[in-house]
């Protein structure tokens, strides 16, 4: 666990909702901290390099740039060989997310969860048919769950 | 009151490339936005307006640092529930009002409720679930992560 002072989380709850769109954006955020804009973007930066920060940019609405189809493929995968081909599956450039996820039986036998975005379900479909073909015999059955309305998108908020 | 799903929205060539250029790495340097405008062609002022106006139309969700909470100390779990159609409003509601819960999908399926919750720390994933299965009345199944193979979480508009 890479070490956060409580500096750096003053940062994270400055900055989970967004820069400011101003042309110092680093310097706006130390001036609410009490902090240069360098010590700004030195911790960002470390946070960047220990991973706390995966990148810094623009998060679109997948549904507004025209990836209006969105399936979460989950699939039934054999035990000893999941970690394996879950590797494969995620390296896939349509998958966004992939995950190994416990089973929850007898209402959920699934295992590896691999979210497809494409701009129609044919699309989707052809592409969970892609999945298929690859996992082959580890495979002991998939369902793909369309989403049909976004209840709320607020993005990971940790309190302050 | 939920977001339905109203299809793509319109933005021009511009917007797109601003779309584009902003999912790579945004630079740590003073004037940030003035080096990617020069990048773009663009002035600093057209960016930034535009930009703005991408986040208020909701073509952009949000600008800024991607914190992976886990890192940090934070938890997150990937949740779903039964929700009939006669309760699907209400228990919505109830779910939505939980701070900790950053996303909400519904799904077609039997579980057809489909949440992610963030805490500050692992002990607050437990807390919620049970928060939650008390306000709605309903069982929630918790999935949380036992591997990540991959997150690339980037879409080219």
């Amino acid at each position: 666990m890479p070490e956060l002072d409580a500096l750096d989380r003053r940062l994270i709850v400055a900055t989970q909702a967004g820069l400011p769109r101003v042309s110092r954006p680093y310097d706006a955020i130390g001036g609410e901290l009490g902090i240069g804009g360098e010590e700004v973007i030195a911790r960002l930066r470390r946070m960047l390099e220990t991973g706390v920060i995966r990148r810094i940019g623009a998060v679109p609405n997948h549904y507004a740039i025209g990836y209006t189809a969105n399936g979460m493929s989950v699939w039934d995968v054999a035990d000893e060989r999941i970690d394996e081909l879950g590797a494969k599956v995620g390296a896939l450039a349509f998958v966004t997310h992939c995950y190994r996820r416990p089973r929850r039986l007898p209402d959920w036998p699934y295992n590896l969860f691999a979210m497809v975005h494409s701009r129609s379900r044919d699309e989707v479909a052809a592409r969970v048919a892609e999945i298929e073909i690859l996992l082959g015999d580890a495979c002991r059955g998939h369902d793909v769950l369309y989403s049909t309305a976004i209840l709320k998108k607020t993005g990971l908020r940790i309190a302050g | 009151m939920p977001d339905g799903i109203s299809g793509a929205a319109k933005f021009d060539e511009t917007d797109r490339r601003i779309i584009n250029a902003l999912q790579g790495d945004f630079p740590l340097v003073p004037e940030p936005y003035r080096q990617v405008a020069a990048d773009l062609g663009i002035a600093e002022g057209e960016l930034l307006g535009r930009l703005d106006a991408l986040l208020e139309r909701r073509v952009l969700t949000r600008f800024g640092p991607m914190f992976q909470i886990e890192r940090a100390g934070g938890a997150f779990v990937l949740a779903a529930m039964k929700v009939s159609e006669v309760d699907f409003e209400r228990v919505t509601a109830q779910v939505n009002a939980f701070p900790e819960v950053a996303h909400n999908y519904r799904r077609e399926h039997a579980l057809n409720m489909w949440f992610v919750l963030a805490t500050a720390t692992p002990e607050g994933i437990a807390r919620t679930v049970i928060a939650i299965e008390a306000a709605t009345g309903l069982p929630v199944f918790a999935f949380p992560k036992e591997r990540e193979y991959f997150v690339e979480m980037k879409l080219h508009a």
